[in-house]
């Protein structure tokens, strides 16, 4: 059998969105004071949780192509366009640390009850709106500085997966040690509302 | 109180089960998960029905028009799963809170206001950056995708910056 499936029917996307939401809320990610928490340094959940799961992602791609089940090239890398990547990151770190979202989370938070989740998600439609409408002048930024299509890491350093992968572990750890570190002085990581006073953080934790 | 929230999951657990299932997404269909997709093509529809001729005729937008049902796609269906999926989790945890989220200093007005802001600079930087936090970068790092790592950087300076403007909103 051909591996990947190449499967996009519905069954696909509704089974890898269920597993996907499920384990964002479990991680608190329904919550915008936890997730804006990250960059108050007090909960480093995102950090934490993202770079497990592309360590544990990147790994196991790796593993499949060692064992000769598919390589790299059967999936879809982005392509760098590094001036567009770039501003549109640091505005969606702004309308994150603004918004308390980004946009599967926000999906989540809606899941958990939170109607200013489905606010900002009527914000995002009419910023996508904003930019549809403003793309004329926008297409010199949209397409600058294009990189190689579907440039990975290794491919840029010339060096092997492992190696990426173990610099990737050894920054994970570093990351963790730094971030329980500033959680304890700062009286985090934030847990789920619903105790005494909902909308407090509890500072005896 | 009866009905007290169970804890989050470890931080580590967490990351485990959503790189296995982003492996598993991988291996199914080819590519990883995504999410700002869906309010790409919400928005196409959206326009589509109260602006109908600026939207087929927008550069941008109008691809979607022309293709027909701009919201039937897969990532429809995974966006629809991903509602689902934190609806199981957060009613069995006991986690699920109708709510305005935000700190005790702040008003439920100023909350979605800031929330409406937020959302349109996201929405607009998702469509700049071609993807989001999900799609770009968590999908795309799995890749070890440079583009990713771009998009990351970015994504925390730009985090970290206007954390400093906004802390008083949740603390």
């Amino acid at each position: 059998m051909e591996q990947p499936l190449y499967d996009n029917g519905v069954a696909a996307g509704l089974l890898a969105g269920v597993l996907f939401g499920y384990f964002l809320e479990a991680a608190g990610f329904g919550s915008p004071r936890k997730l804006t928490a990250q960059f108050r340094l007090q909960d480093w959940a995102v950090f934490k949780v993202m770079f497990t799961a592309v360590i544990v992602a990147a790994t196991g791609l790796w593993l499949l192509d060692v064992f000769g089940v598919f390589g790299p090239d059967k999936v879809y890398v982005p392509t760098s366009f590094f001036w567009a990547i770039a501003v549109g990151g640091l505005l969606i770190g702004a309308g994150f640390a603004i918004g308390g979202y980004c946009p599967g989370t926000s999906v989540a938070g809606l899941a958990s009850g939170r109607l200013d989740a489905l606010v900002f998600m009527v914000g995002m439609v009419v910023g996508v709106w904003v930019f549809a409408w403003a793309y004329e002048p926008l297409k010199g930024l949209y397409f600058a500085a294009q990189g190689p299509k579907g440039q990975t890491l290794p491919e840029l350093f010339g060096l092997p997966t492992w190696a990426i992968l173990l610099a990737l572990v050894v920054l994970a750890v570093a990351g963790f040690r730094v971030g329980s570190a500033l959680e304890r002085r700062f009286g985090g990581p934030i847990g789920p509302a619903g105790d005494a006073a909902p909308d407090t953080v509890d500072k005896h934790t | 109180m009866q009905d007290r929230p169970r804890a989050y999951w470890p931080p580590l657990l967490a990351g485990l089960g959503l790189g296995l299932a982003l492996l598993l997404t991988f291996v199914i269909t080819g590519h990883g998960l995504g999410s700002s997709g869906f309010f790409t093509r919400a928005a196409a529809a959206a326009g589509g029905w109260l602006m109908p001729e600026a939207t087929a005729g927008n550069p941008y937008l109008g691809r979607y028009i022309d293709a027909g049902a701009p919201l039937l796609a897969w990532i429809t269906w995974e966006v629809a799963g991903l509602f689902v999926g934190a609806l199981m989790g957060s009613f069995a945890a006991r986690r699920f809170r109708p709510s305005v989220e935000r700190g005790p200093r702040t008003s439920a007005g100023l909350r979605l206001a800031l929330a409406l802001g937020g959302g349109v600079l996201t929405g607009f930087g998702a469509r700049l950056a071609r993807g989001c936090t999900s799609g770009l970068g968590l999908s795309g790092g799995a890749t070890l995708a440079v583009a990713a790592f771009i998009f990351l950087i970015a994504f925390f300076i730009g985090g970290f910056l206007f954390s400093m403007l906004t802390r008083r909103v949740w603390e």
